[in-house]
């Protein structure tokens, strides 16, 4: 019996040991084939193995040696670092849900992300900052499954005029923002304390007031981008389905008025005598009678 | 940290001796409390970057860390001022390297018990010992406007003002203009208070404090922090930079030392991406000139203002290069001093027959091989030759200089709360002509000590 039972138990320590061997190859293999991974801006080619040290270098200490934004930092870190290995990025031209460009997260890299603590880091080679990109999309599996999004048609920028500025002062209450980002754009709407992102954390809404930048970068084109694919990751949602590109472009200027820098649409309400929106129809007057 | 050769006239030979031992102990002493440096764990504690982020190796920056200082320690994204921070933020941050070391001297004139002289003989001490302590404390006080203030020990525990200044940045939202008042860094990219190497001899870039035997400026040393006013800008990435000083000739002394003595430090630099990866590249110049007293107005035997100004002036270029892990620091420098320096002649005395200007060449080499961020291994080749004399008669090649260091610096810990490093180096140098002898005076120093900052 004795020699039975011993018997079983090494042909089970084998099964055992072979099973993890082989799981052990596969992860060594999918890893070695994440580290092939490259990343194509313009003639540029970055490749992950390169970026690896570089990585371990700049970003280790936030978004972690696994890239799960778990870094000896993050603790102490509001907004929390990204974590790479779910491929979910706020920042991208292409549609929500889909893969970003190399080049949705090479301009991320060098422009940095306002209100947090992710700086920019333009001072680095264009060739370190490809490499990066490669070396980051190397943490999610996703990247050697699926190809990256098509990135959205942004027609051209129209000119700011009061009506469009009026316009978009009104969808902003009939697309809800202000439920989130406040009457003011303050980032202080009724459900802003209810917020969390994908990884169930609270977030805040952007507060337009604080800042120059928007989210993703700068320039109108860029906060446009914003509204049709989503900031994924966080409770923004794509409005690609419910606003037509020019109302786009109409939030986009209404959005500029809220901003505290001079701007010609910020003139243009100061000539309209734009006052915040109502937000939520007020309750009908109790009436004791 | 200022290093001063010996006189080499015959008929000074015979004072020399002493002159020579109580310049080493003064040397000695001098650049063991010189290890001040910029690496502030407390810049890393705000932003939640680890060392390498900003440091090649610590204190040596890299072009990040270069963009974040350049910046006024921000990091340009809206959470700079410290109304972001935890009340309880207190960005201090200290720096000490206990350490072994022995240092060797190859000719000093030795005094006997009774005060006479005994002769010459060749010097080596080693033991345990101290480096001085650097309490730094810096960062902003609002957006753009921050500061730095460094009070620094010797190793007894004697403290000075080593850096205070205050700076206003992005003035008119440009990058192009920032402004820094006080007592600072003159800024060298290839920057001494930053250097890898601390051991005596190691521990500066002996061109940036080169005085030839015999000359008295001892108020052009760009490797001492200096008490002034600096414009400075840069490209957004810092890939273009450009500074100009205007400062008190009395090489970073309080107390108005001298009166109406002016100098100047101007440097810019060009970065590029050269493609051998590894880093940044870039090449820049830079002039450092103006006036500085000859002589002092005395009171009850003691100076108590120095007049009588005349010209200095060193210039010259530096590149950055990197090749993958390598990379090279070159820095080459031409020098002159008035004749009255180099002489050591007051203005209002006649000049010796035959004085002329004294100038000298002179370049190094620093090379590091980063294994990776937490292990470097480090070499510095450096150069000083005379090119003329302050007195035609004198030997050509008086107070040429050799130096050569070789190090490495091991990192077992290097994240964002502190920084802590074991620290291998040795250092020689060689002067010739100023040993008490006439002949080559040489030096060495081998160092092993904990470098570690908090």
């Amino acid at each position: 019996m004795r020699t039975r039972s011993a018997t079983r138990l090494t042909i089970f320590a084998v099964i055992l040991l072979t099973a993890l061997y082989g799981w052990g190859q596969e992860t060594q293999s999918s890893e070695d084939q994440r580290l092939n991974l490259e990343a194509h801006v313009g003639k540029m080619t970055g490749q992950a193995r390169v970026g690896q040290p570089i990585y371990k270098r700049f970003c280790i200490g936030c978004h972690g040696p696994l890239g799960d934004g778990q870094g000896e930092n993050a603790q102490w870190i509001d907004p929390k670092p990204r974590n790479f290995t779910t491929a979910t990025f706020r920042c991208r031209s292409t549609p929500t849900g889909t893969l970003p460009t190399d080049q949705d997260l090479y301009d991320t890299i060098g422009r940095g992300l306002v209100n947090s603590n992710m700086p920019h880091w333009l001072p680095l080679t264009n060739h370190d900052r490809v490499n990066l990109v490669a070396y980051v999309k190397h943490f999610s599996p996703r990247w050697l499954k699926e190809k990256s999004g098509t990135p959205i048609e942004i027609p051209k920028e129209p000119e700011p005029t009061a009506d469009r500025i009026k316009v978009g002062q009104t969808l902003y209450q009939k697309l809800e923002c202000w439920k989130c980002h406040g009457v003011e754009g303050r980032g202080n709407g009724p459900s802003a304390d209810t917020l969390t992102d994908d990884e169930n954390r609270p977030i805040r809404p952007f507060n337009f007031h604080d800042s120059e930048k928007f989210k993703c970068g700068t320039a109108d084109w860029q906060m446009y981008k914003d509204f049709m694919t989503g900031l994924d990751g966080s409770p923004m949602p794509s409005f690609v389905d419910n606003v037509k590109p020019d109302e786009a472009w109409d939030l986009v200027f209404y959005l500029r008025t809220l901003q505290p820098m001079n701007s010609k649409e910020k003139q243009i309400a100061k000539q309209l005598g734009l006052k915040p929106i109502a937000g939520a129809a007020q309750p009908p007057a109790n009436n004791p009678q | 940290m200022r290093l001063r050769f010996a006189v080499a006239s015959s008929r000074k030979r015979a004072l020399l001796s002493g002159f020579l031992l109580s310049t080493f102990t003064l040397f000695f002493f001098l650049v063991a409390s010189s290890t001040e440096s910029g690496a502030i764990p407390a810049f890393a504690r705000k932003y939640g970057l680890p060392c390498s982020a900003c440091h090649e190796a610590w204190p040596m920056l890299n072009v990040f860390g270069q963009t974040f200082k350049d910046n006024g320690y921000q990091l340009m994204n809206d959470r700079d001022s410290p109304i972001w921070q935890n009340p309880s933020y207190w960005p201090a941050t200290f720096r000490i390297t206990p350490h072994w070391h022995r240092e060797s001297v190859n000719t000093v004139s030795v005094d006997t018990p009774a005060g006479a002289n005994a002769g010459l003989s060749r010097i080596s001490s080693n033991g345990f010992d101290l480096t001085g302590l650097d309490f730094h404390t810096g960062g902003t006080l609002y957006q753009n406007i921050s500061f730095y203030v460094l009070p620094s020990s010797d190793a007894t525990g004697a403290f000075h003002f080593e850096t205070v200044m205050a700076r206003i940045d992005n003035i008119a939202k440009s990058s192009w203009l920032n402004l820094k008042l006080g007592k600072y860094e003159l800024d060298n990219i290839i920057s001494e208070k930053r250097i890898l190497t601390i051991s005596n001899n190691g521990g500066v870039y002996h061109l940036y404090h080169f005085i030839p035997p015999g000359d008295s400026n001892i108020w052009g040393q760009m490797g001492d922090n200096q008490l002034g006013m600096e414009l400075m800008g840069h490209s957004v990435n810092d890939r273009t930079r450009y500074s100009v000083s205007l400062l008190s000739s009395n090489d970073g002394t309080v107390g108005l030392p001298n009166r109406n003595a002016y100098s100047g430090f101007v440097t810019a630099s060009q970065a590029f991406d050269a493609g051998y990866q590894g880093g940044v590249d870039r090449i820049g110049a830079y002039y450092f000139g103006g006036v500085a007293p000859t002589t002092a107005i005395m009171s009850g035997g003691a100076p108590i203002l120095g007049v009588g100004n005349k010209g200095f002036n060193r210039e010259g270029v530096f590149g950055l290069l990197y090749v993958k892990k390598l990379d090279f620091q070159i820095f080459y420098q031409h020098g002159s001093d008035s004749a009255f320096f180099g002489t050591s002649t007051p203005s209002n005395a006649p000049l010796p027959a035959g004085a002329r200007s004294p100038i000298w060449n002179g370049v190094f080499v620093e090379t590091h091989y980063v294994w990776n961020p937490q292990l470097l291994f480090i070499q510095r080749s450096e150069f000083i030759r005379m090119s003329q004399q302050a007195m035609a008669g004198t030997d050509p090649r008086l107070g040429d200089v050799d130096a050569f260091t070789f190090g490495y610096r091991w990192y077992p810990i290097m994240f964002s709360r502190a920084g802590f490093a074991w620290h291998n180096e040795y250092s020689v140098i060689r002067q010739h002509g100023t040993a008490p002898t006439g002949g080559n005076l040489a030096s060495s120093s081998l160092m092993a000590g904990f470098d570690f900052d908090f």
